[in-house]
Parts: structure tokens; C-alpha cells; sequence
């Protein structure tokens, strides 16, 4: 609190960033939020912004209205704020700029927040995804997988997590010589074990193989991952980057695996390109995206130039190549990069996505993040920023993956448990550090924070709010007929995803949403079954046959707690009556239509739209009637362009 | 000569048949004089396909074994079949002759080739129904009535017809009944390079605005190439002349332009190799988005003039009969609820398109894949089809019909068993007795149990005007459409009938007050102005 000099500035004008549309109102600092409030008492729209998820801040020069603030979030929310007076605009953006570069871990939000829960409740939260179980459900331990307890101290890679899988003929020296011959002590461990064939994916990060050096126990602990699958001869090693990278590392006494030194491994360049590439990628699609009255040729143009599908197409086309050597030739994949915590983090966790369908339900997907990015070391502390100020770390690895993840249901409408809604809120809490999951760069060091004691979980959190993740269309007999997803990547498959990189650009969104139409019958047809079974009962307490009822078919659902106030699909819904006169407000209404949720990210309505937000055309000059409508004469006043 | 004299070889046996996403089949080819029949002859689970000769766009041949064995052992040919609707399909024929004779007879039938009714009624208070042109003599390609200010009478139309490009003088599209405001349409004024004037076109847009009011003239040409139209003869509404319109151009392709871009498209979405770089790159070289998206705002500025502004509106390019169409169209999709019907839509069509004179023989004439030299193809009324989808994407709840129907439409306006989008104008439609002789699509479309893939389950009627978003991100290729027979959308397919599956339990189990509200709307019959009248009587 002690940075905040101005806690409250008035008469703050917020920007519409692709419309000459402003709202008036209030703008509070407080020690976690930076919080607007409009001043319309009729649609006093308030804007939450958690001060983690700021990526940065720009003051423009001085204009006549005020003095413009100008702040990018990293869940691409783009405000842009005019504050009249520059002093306080100045104060703001000082405190803003200490508070959002927490010097330890123990300032983040997460070891403030407080959702009002037990030490109980906190600790269930917690067990709700167990490693441990995961991979009993993938059949392992068995005859040829065991749990080594090698790394029990962090002793042996200190990135790795305590409890790791590997072949039951690799002996403890065989994997501290392989680990020496890895870098960062990354050896070879199983990720994903393909049961019916017995094939397993490992993953490890690249050897220090130079131009010549060779290290036996790392040749015997890949022997070791090919003997325990007696499918196949042959092991793939995925080295995830691109050629000339791979190259450039045996230069610095890294590199990749030499065909010739370990006996029957098939090697295979995938080519991901590195952090920094993909930092700039997005850098430039958010350039595009954010232009004003964009062309349909820039914005096609300019998403090309970025680069960034192809990169999507890039990772894509590696999980469906590690998916088909697993389970159409059975043979196991080794998959590596140069750590082998981004590019080997999006393969493995893709491609087991795409052969096992207990990961496209929202169980499955937690636990699959759980697996191969939490708890193998992504440096979600890093990459996400959230602590570190080396700009050079940060990049959109995970946003990549969850980007992969949403072009998949984009093709499989049926496959996913949840809809697109549940991949932008867990992008949205790897940002916020309101729960403990993300933070920190490993294992390790989340031991050494106390996370677990100290902070709550986001999983346990979507749980109880799982209603509003939901797809409705999911169909679990698809994942029996369609166990492995064999997606196509023809490149017209590959799309820009408007509702996460424009997710609070309201004018852009469609103003009907299909999704939450379809939820709301399913759930209104949940009651009503609900209220056929306690009728029946009541008949039944009183003694009357039910029998010729017709037979009734077994809900599909499983039952749920009451629907709580939904955040991210806006109001809650509505009966059809409130609707109705919802819109019949709005026609009667004001221009500005926002609604009024109550929390950070909740202003998505579906219902009408109006011309202002789109900017049509340029109605330019005035008339010299005086009859005109009192709405026409300022916004048609000046001269606007098309969107 | 009756058709089937065209045929030369109307059976051939074993023939092969291969298309995408399905294995090859062996089976019998006939020839008649509407359609090519494919079918595999098995007693049970025969498969078969039927094509309308109309819808064959182009077709290639490739013989092998051309060196004067005719009837060898082993000839063969290969038909290549592109239809209209994108679908490209081979044919495998044992013998060359037959297969040379196949080629020729549906080239030959293709050309010699060659349905529908609608109603009227009065209209009164500030509008009226004029007959001037009941003998298509004041302009050839507008209806025999026509709806024009009331105060306005015959000789004055008669004279701004002379003044207008093929006669297209200005009538009424819309009324907005929320505000009695219009939306009018004609084609350019002919003022020519020594700026002619016209007094009975100025009254007669001066009578569509009450005096004192003010109106646009949205002006589908860019201000450049409207004065290069009056070297022509062509020209604009000048400020001086109707001093109470403004006049706002917007600049939109045509013709030529439009056609050549389709082609390009469906050649990027029919080419399986590119990788994303070049897809998307392809994707803008072929301009369609762009003409999607200038086609969307400025209907979205015409309805920004009527709805929130208050004023009428006057849209013509240059000769009136496709842009204009377009945009007026679009406008009152996005204003009028009651267009946003099954029986709404196609009555837009009936009127906007159909009786307003959309040439779509010249238009529709040849597809995409056609060696054709063009003349007058332009694919406009497709260009309507992907912006109604695209305001469907949008709006999913409200439109009352779904994809499906718009597939369809785009399939029968190059191909129809029907009569409906034959010829190029009304005076050519009696002239060849289209009513009489053929079946209306429309109304096969809109019997009491309208096909189910046709209607939208989500479908929630809303008053609002539904401003379609416009920023590019907004706008996606109609993948339902433009990637038909490359992409496999089965998934999709089993997704929508969930949809479906979903909405029946709940209109099952909610009860009967729900389950009206989608199907009432099309029992009613099909009556072009109809809606207009509704919307007049209230004025």
C-alpha cells in the first residue's frame, strides 16, 4: 500500500481502442487492482485489472483533453485511459510501475488472495490431481516401467520433479552417467505410456554431444527405453528444432544424438523455433490485430508476415507425427529440444492429447497440464514473467499450446469435455498469479515457497465453476469411436483466434453467442428432468404407480451443483422473460450497451450491438439543418473511417 | 429437335467413378437429357448419382490410346467433370468412342438447354403502386409495378426513366416502419459530360423526402470513377441539383473483377499443397474477403443512415442491378426482423433480386472452373449468400434458416430443376412463359414440413437491428461453402445434429409454448410485398 500515492483519480476518460467511442469515470489504485468505474449510473460498466497481468505501460505525450495512459495486459486487454490532470497520471503510473514488478515471490497476489476457504478446503483443492495416480491409470509401474527414486532430493536434475518413470533395466549409475551427458541434468524419463502397445514417450533435453563426445550410459539408457517395447525395433529421437539450430549447439558442446553411436534409434528434426522467435511472432500479430480500421489485405497480409500460424502449424504437425509412430507403429518417441521444457513440453502434452481422450475432458486436461508442463519444469516464472524482469525469457510457449488445443476443438467439435472458455481462463490465471499452480519455475523451488500451505489452487477453482466451461456438444462416445484424433493440417485449417487475442474487444466478438444458448437448454433440460424424478417420488410417497410413464433415458450429465454466477459467459443466464425485457431496454436505451458485471473479466454480452462500435462509414459534414436528430450531431460530426 | 436426339451414347457399362471421400466406383452411366445418372447396379445399398447437365461447369476429356485402334482392347477415356457448385468429379469409361460421345453429347445438351409466380397488391397513403411499366417499355428490367411516392405520377417517372441508366429510375426497396424512413434504388443518372439535368427526377426524389428533411445517396463507385462515368454519359447527383441529398461514394468492385476473384479462390481452396504462409497470402490475392467486407459496411452504413440517423437513403452504382441490389439487400436483412425468416428472406430475394431484375442468366452463366471466355458472369448473388453467412456467423440465433438453405441457393442459382432464377428479367421471364411451364423453388422450399436441415434450431426472433461487426477479424472464409468437397466436415456435421438433438429435449420437456416460435412462420404463403404492405399500413 505504501506505493500507492493517488488511490482515486475522477473524470478519467477511457478510449474504445478501435472506435472514437469514451466512457467517463473513475479510476482506484489498490494494492492488487487497478479498477475503473464508469460514471453512467445506468450502465456503470467497471473494468478490473490485476496489476500481474500489466505487461506494460506507456505514457503518451500531454494532449488537451488530459494526459492519455496507455496500458498493454498480458491477457491482451489493451486500455487506454485519458487522466486530466498529468500529475496524476505521472503518480499513477509510478505506482503502477512499482507495484507491478514485485520483488519477491511473496508479494504476489496469490499469497494475498483469499477465497474464503478452510485449511481443509485448501488442502482437498491441492489433492485434487495426483501424479502419482495418472500414471497408474496409463498402466505404470508394470514389467518393463518403475518409479525410480533417483531424484528424490532434487540431487540428480533439480527441474525434474520427485517421482520419475523409467525403464526397470535402467540401472541408478546408467541414469546419473545419462543425466551428466544431458543438459541441465534433463535424462531421458517417460511421459506418456501408450498402453495398448506398450509404447512410451519420453522426453529429455538435448546431449552434450559436441562434435564427437559420447556417453555409454546415455547410449545404454536409450537401449534400455527401446527394450522395454517389445513392438518395435526401433526408437524415434524427436529432436523438436530446426536443423541449423541443432547444429549451432555443437558448437557449445551441446547438439543432438549421433545415428552411428546409439544402436536402432530413428532420428528425426522436427524444426520449432525458439522463444525468441516466437516472442517476436506474437509481438507482430498483436501489431496487425491491433491496427485501427485494419484492411481485410493488411490483416490477411500482416497475419501471415508474423508468422505466427505457421508456427501453431509447426508444433501441430510434430504431435500428430509423435501421435501416428506411437500408435499406428507402436514404437516409443523420445522427444527433445534444448532444455526440453517448451518445444518438448508442447509435443509431449499435444500429442498425448491427441491419442488418449481421458485429456480432452477437463479432468484430463488439468492433470495433463499438471504432468508435462508443471511438474516438468516449463518456467511458467520465466517465460510468463512473472517475476524476473529478463524480457528475453518471456514467451508465448503455453498460450502456443492452449492456441494448438482450440484449433483441435475447432476441428473436433465433439472431442473436447470443455469449450474454448476453459482454455482462456487457464490462460488467464497463468498471468494473474492468483493461484499457487503457476508460480515459480520448478517443482523445487515450488517446495521452497510452500505453495501448497500458502497459496490455493486454480483447478479445484474451475471445478466448482465448471458449468460455464463446458461444451456443450461433447459426446464421450466420440472418444470411443475417435480414440486417436488425426487432425488435418491443410492450412486453411489453421485460424486466428479472435476470442482469445481480442477477448475484450467487445465490438468484435459475435453478438450472439451459440455456445451459451445450447448450455442454457441443456441446463434448463437438467432441471426439468430434476423436477420429473422428484414428482415421481412424491406419486410414488403416496402410493400411485408411475410405470406407464415412458421410459426415460439416463441424463447424460452427471449432476452438478447450482450454476454459480457465471464470469466469463457474462450475466448469468437469464430466464427468457428477463431477456426479453433486457432488449427491450436496449432499444429504448442508451448507445452505450455495455453490461455490468461485477468482476475483472466479465463484460461479454451477446445480445444487440450498435453501429458506433463498427464504425461504418464517414458521414462526414454537416448539414446546416436544424431538424436533425440531437444523437447524429457529434459523432457524425467528425469524419471517421471504416473499420 | 427434342433433346434427347442430342444424346449420342446414352448407356455405357463399367464405368468408373471417383470424388472425394469416396472409395472409386465401378457401375453404369446414363446419359438423359436433364441429368448424368451414375449408378453402381448392386440390388442392395446401390449407390447412385444424379447431376443436372445444368450444373456441369466445364468438362475435359483425356483418351488414351489414340493411334487409330479404335475399340483396342484396353482403350479407355477419362472424363473430367467440374460442376458449378465446385464439386469435380472423373469418370473412367472403357472404350473411346463412348466416352468421346458422352463428352459431346452433355457439351451439346449443356448449351441447348434453356419456371414461378408471384402476387400484387395496392398500396396507398405516401406511396403508391405505379403500372407505367406494365409493358416493360419504360424499363426493361423492372417489374410491371413498381412502388413510388404517391404525389409523383406516370409522365413524371416516364421522364426520369429516360434520365436513369436502362431506365432504372429510383423506386422504393424499404420502408423502416420504426421511423417510415427508405431505402430507395435506381441505377445512375444519365447527366453526361455537360452535366444534363433532369427536373422530374429531382421531384421525384425531392417527393421522397418531405421538404424539409435530408436524404443520402450512397453512391456504390468510388467519387474518381463516378466522374469518369460522365465521359460515358453516366454520372452522379450533383449538390447543386438536389441540394437536400448528400452523397457519400463508396467504392465497391464489379463485375469481371468479382468473377475473377472467385476463381482465384476456389483455385487456393482447391489446391491441398500450400503451406499457411502461402494460403493466407493466396487468400488476400483473391480480394473475395475484401468484397465481402466493403459489401457488409456499406450496407452497414445504409442501415446507420435509416436506423440511428433517421434519414432515407437512395443506393444505386451504375447500371443498378447488382451492387445496389447487394447492399439494399443486406441492409434490410440487417434492419427488418421479418426478412430474417425463412418466408422473409426468400421474399427479400423474390423482390430484391428476382423482380427487381438481377440479370442471373447473363450473371450465372458459367461457374469458376468454365474455359468459357467470360462476358457477363459475376457471381453478386453468391457474394450475398457469404455475407447473409457471415451475419449468421454473428448472429447465430437470428436468422430463422440455417446454412443449409444458403448452400442450397447457391446451388440453384447456377443449376435448378426450377424456374425461379431463369432468365434475366421479368419481361423475359413472361416472354418465355417461365410461370406457366415451370415449378417455383421458392414455394417447393416453403411447404407446410420445410425440411429441417433448412432451419436454424436456435432461432429467436429479436427486433433489434443486428449490426454485423465489420473489422476483418470479424470476417471468416465460408468454409461451408468455399471448401464444400475438399474438407471433410462430417465432425461438424454430427455437431450441428447434437445441436439439434439438444434443442428437440428442450422444446419436448419445456412445452409447447416454446416449441411455436419456430414453426409458425413458414406455413404462410409466399407474397412478395406482402411485408411491405404490413409496414406501410402502419405508417
Amino acid at each position: 500500500m505504501e506505493h500507492i500515492r493517488t488511490p482515486k483519480v475522477e473524470q478519467v476518460k477511457l478510449l474504445d481502442r478501435f472506435s472514437n467511442k469514451s466512457v467517463i469515470g473513475t479510476l482506484h489504485l489498490t494494492a492488487t487492482h487497478l479498477i475503473f468505474v464508469e460514471s453512467n449510473s445506468t450502465s456503470a460498466q467497471e473494468i478490473w485489472i490485476l496489476h500481474h497481468h500489466i505487461a506494460s505501460m506507456e505514457k503518451l505525450s500531454l494532449t488537451t483533453s488530459g494526459c492519455p495512459l496507455l496500458i498493454q495486459c498480458r491477457n491482451f486487454r489493451l486500455v487506454h485511459f485519458v487522466i486530466p490532470r498529468e500529475r496524476d497520471c505521472h503518480d499513477i503510473y509510478s505506482s503502477l510501475l512499482r507495484l507491478l514488478r514485485p520483488v519477491s515471490y511473496d508479494e504476489l497476489y496469490a499469497f494475498s488472495y483469499n477465497p474464503k476457504q478452510n485449511d481443509q478446503q485448501r488442502e482437498e483443492g491441492w489433492q485434487l490431481i495426483d501424479l502419482a495416480a495418472e500414471f497408474e491409470r496409463m498402466g505404470v509401474p508394470c514389467d518393463q516401467w518403475q518409479l525410480t527414486d533417483v531424484n528424490r532430493e532434487y540431487k540428480v536434475c533439480e527441474t525434474y520433479p520427485r517421482d520419475l518413470y523409467v525403464p526397470i533395466t535402467a540401472s541408478k549409475p546408467i541414469i546419473v552417467g545419462s543425466s551428466k551427458f544431458r543438459s541441465k541434468g534433463r535424462f531421458p524419463v517417460l511421459t506418456y505410456f501408450y498402453q495398448e502397445k506398450k509404447a512410451a514417450v519420453c522426453r529429455c533435453s538435448q546431449p552434450l554431444s559436441g562434435f564427437s563426445a559420447r556417453c555409454l550410459e546415455d547410449e545404454h539408457m536409450l537401449q534400455a527405453i527401446s527394450k522395454a517395447n517389445h513392438n518395435s525395433r526401433y526408437i524415434y529421437v524427436m529432436d523438436t528444432r530446426p536443423k541449423l539450430n541443432a547444429l549451432a549447439n555443437r558448437a557449445a558442446g551441446k547438439g543432438y544424438e549421433n545415428e552411428d553411436n546409439y544402436s536402432n534409434i530413428r532420428f528425426q528434426f522436427v524444426g520449432i523455433e525458439n522463444i525468441h522467435v516466437m516472442r517476436g511472432s506474437l509481438q507482430k500479430l498483436l501489431e496487425v490485430v491491433g491496427t485501427r480500421s485494419l484492411s481485410m489485405t493488411d490483416y490477411l497480409v500482416g497475419l501471415e508476415n508474423s508468422g505466427w500460424l505457421r508456427h501453431i502449424k509447426a508444433i501441430m504437425d510434430a504431435a500428430i507425427f509423435l501421435a501416428k509412430a506411437v500408435t499406428v507403429e507402436g514404437a516409443s518417441v523420445l522427444v527433445h529440444c534444448s532444455d526440453g521444457w517448451d518445444r518438448t513440453a508442447q509435443v509431449c502434452a499435444l500429442g498425448s492429447l491427441l491419442m488418449d481422450p481421458y485429456y480432452r475432458t477437463i479432468k484430463g486436461f488439468m492433470v495433463l497440464i499438471e504432468k508435462d508442463w508443471i511438474s516438468f519444469g516449463h518456467k511458467f516464472a520465466d517465460r510468463c514473467d512473472q517475476l524476473d524482469p529478463d524480457q528475453k525469457e518471456v514467451s508465448p510457449i503455453f498460450t502456443q499450446f492452449l492456441e494448438c488445443v482450440w484449433q483441435l476443438t475447432e476441428q473436433f467439435p465433439q472431442a473436447f469435455e470443455f469449450s474454448e472458455w476453459f482454455l482462456i481462463q487457464i490462460h488467464e490465471h497463468v498471468h494473474s498469479c492468483q493461484f499457487g499452480n503457476f508460480l515459480g519455475n520448478s517443482q523445487r523451488q515450488r517446495e521452497v515457497l510452500q505453495l501448497k500451505e500458502r497459496t490455493y489452487s486454480l483447478w479445484a477453482h474451475l471445478l466448482s465453476e465448471k458449468q460455464n466451461y463446458m461444451n456443450p456438444v461433447y459426446s464421450p462416445s466420440f472418444a470411443e469411436s475417435h480414440p486417436v484424433l488425426e487432425p488435418s493440417t491443410q492450412a486453411c485449417h489453421f485460424k486466428f483466434w479472435r476470442n482469445m487475442y481480442h477477448q475484450y474487444d467487445r465490438s468484435m466478438h459475435p453478438r450472439q453467442s451459440i455456445l451459451k444458448q445450447v448450455l442454457t437448454f441443456k441446463e434448463s433440460n437438467r432441471e426439468l428432468e430434476g423436477t420429473v424424478q422428484a414428482l415421481k417420488t412424491k406419486l410414488q410417497k403416496f402410493g400411485v404407480s408411475t410405470s406407464p410413464l415412458k421410459p426415460q433415458t439416463p441424463p447424460r450429465d452427471r449432476s452438478l451443483p447450482p450454476r454459480p454466477q457465471s464470469l466469463i459467459l457474462g450475466a448469468p443466464l437469464l430466464s427468457r422473460k428477463e431477456v426479453q425485457q433486457e432488449e427491450d431496454e436496449e432499444v429504448f436505451g442508451e448507445e452505450a450497451r455495455e453490461d455490468a458485471p461485477a468482476s475483472t473479466d466479465g463484460e461479454r454480452t451477446v445480445e444487440g450491438s450498435s453501429a458506433t462500435e463498427n464504425g461504418y462509414g464517414e458521414l462526414t459534414g454537416s448539414f446546416g439543418s436544424k431538424n436533425e436528430p440531437a444523437v447524429v450531431t457529434l459523432e457524425f460530426g467528425v469524419a471517421r473511417m471504416t473499420c | 429437335m427434342e433433346l434427347s436426339e442430342h444424346i449420342k451414347t446414352a448407356n455405357v457399362e463399367a464405368v468408373t467413378l471417383r470424388r472425394p471421400f469416396h472409395p472409386a466406383l465401378r457401375g453404369t452411366l446414363c446419359v438423359t437429357s436433364h441429368h448424368l445418372l451414375f449408378s453402381d447396379r448392386k440390388d442392395e445399398a446401390s449407390r447412385q448419382l444424379l447431376i443436372l447437365i445444368k450444373n456441369i461447369d466445364a468438362i475435359e476429356k483425356s483418351v488414351e490410346n489414340l493411334f487409330g485402334y479404335p475399340r483396342a482392347v484396353g482403350s479407355s477415356g477419362t472424363i473430367t467433370i467440374k460442376c458449378k457448385d465446385l464439386l469435380v468429379l472423373q469418370l473412367e469409361i472403357p472404350g473411346m468412342e463412348e466416352c468421346l460421345n458422352i463428352a459431346s453429347s452433355i457439351e451439346v445438351l449443356n448449351i441447348v438447354i434453356t419456371s414461378h409466380r408471384q402476387k400484387e397488391r395496392l398500396l396507398w397513403d405516401r406511396w403508391r403502386v405505379s403500372k407505367v411499366n406494365s409493358d416493360y417499355s419504360v424499363c426493361p428490367s423492372y417489374p410491371s409495378a413498381v412502388i413510388v411516392p404517391r404525389e409523383v405520377d406516370d409522365d413524371k417517372l416516364i421522364r426520369s426513366a429516360r434520365f436513369r441508366q436502362g431506365g432504372r429510375f429510383p423506386v422504393l426497396s424499404y420502408c423502416h416502419h420504426r421511423n417510415g424512413m427508405v431505402i430507395m434504388r435506381s441505377s445512375q443518372p444519365l447527366t453526361g459530360a455537360n452535366k444534363k439535368r433532369c427536373k422530374e427526377d429531382e421531384l421525384l426524389l425531392q417527393a421522397v423526402i418531405d421538404g424539409s428533411e435530408l436524404g443520402y445517396i450512397i453512391d456504390l463507385r468510388s467519387a474518381q470513377q463516378a466522374q469518369q462515368a460522365r465521359m460515358t454519359g453516366g454520372g452522379f447527383e450533383s449538390k447543386s441539383c438536389y441540394s437536400h441529398w448528400k452523397r457519400i461514394h463508396r467504392h465497391h468492385e464489379r463485375g469481371k473483377v468479382v468473377q475473377e476473384s472467385l476463381i482465384k479462390l476456389v483455385e487456393v481452396c482447391s489446391d491441398p499443397s500450400h503451406t499457411v504462409d502461402r494460403w493466407l497470402s493466396k487468400l488476400e490475392n483473391s480480394k473475395w474477403l475484401s468484397h465481402v467486407h466493403s459489401a457488409l459496411s456499406t450496407a452497414g452504413l445504409v442501415v446507420e443512415c435509416v436506423e440511428r440517423d433517421g434519414h432515407s437513403v437512395l443506393v444505386h452504382g451504375s447500371e443498378g442491378t447488382d451492387n445496389t441490389l447487394l447492399v439494399s439487400s443486406l441492409a434490410q436483412l440487417i434492419l427488418d426482423p421479418a426478412s430474417r425468416t425463412v418466408t422473409g428472406f426468400l421474399c427479400l430475394l423474390e423482390r430484391e433480386w428476382i423482380q427487381a431484375g438481377h440479370p442471373f442468366q447473363q450473371r450465372c452463366a458459367h461457374s469458376v472452373y468454365s474455359h468459357a471466355r467470360l462476358k457477363q458472369e459475376c457471381p453478386s448473388f453468391l457474394l450475398l449468400l457469404d455475407c447473409v453467412w457471415q451475419v449468421w456467423r454473428q448472429f447465430p440465433l437470428a436468422l430463422e434458416f440455417s446454412e443449409a438453405l444458403l448452400l442450397r441457393l447457391a446451388q440453384e442459382v447456377y443449376a435448378s430443376n426450377y424456374g425461379t432464377f431463369l432468365c434475366n428479367s421479368e419481361q423475359e421471364r413472361c416472354a418465355a412463359g417461365v410461370k406457366e411451364n415451370t415449378h417455383c423453388l421458392f414455394q417447393s422450399l416453403l411447404k407446410p414440413d420445410i425440411e429441417e436441415q433448412y432451419l436454424n434450431p436456435l432461432y429467436e426472433p429479436t427486433d433489434l437491428a443486428i449490426w454485423p461487426s465489420v473489422h476483418p477479424q470479424s470476417l471468416q472464409l465460408w468454409t461451408g461453402m468455399f471448401l464444400r468437397w475438399t474438407k471433410h466436415a462430417q465432425n461438424m456435421e454430427e455437431a450441428r445434429e447434437e445441436v439439434w438433438r439438444i434443442v428437440k429435449e428442450h422444446r419436448e420437456r419445456a412445452g409447447p409454448d416454446r416449441t411455436n416460435n419456430t414453426l409458425s412462420t413458414h406455413c404462410d404463403t409466399l407474397t412478395p410485398f406482402e411485408n411491405l404492405m404490413d409496414e406501410l399500413t402502419i405508417l
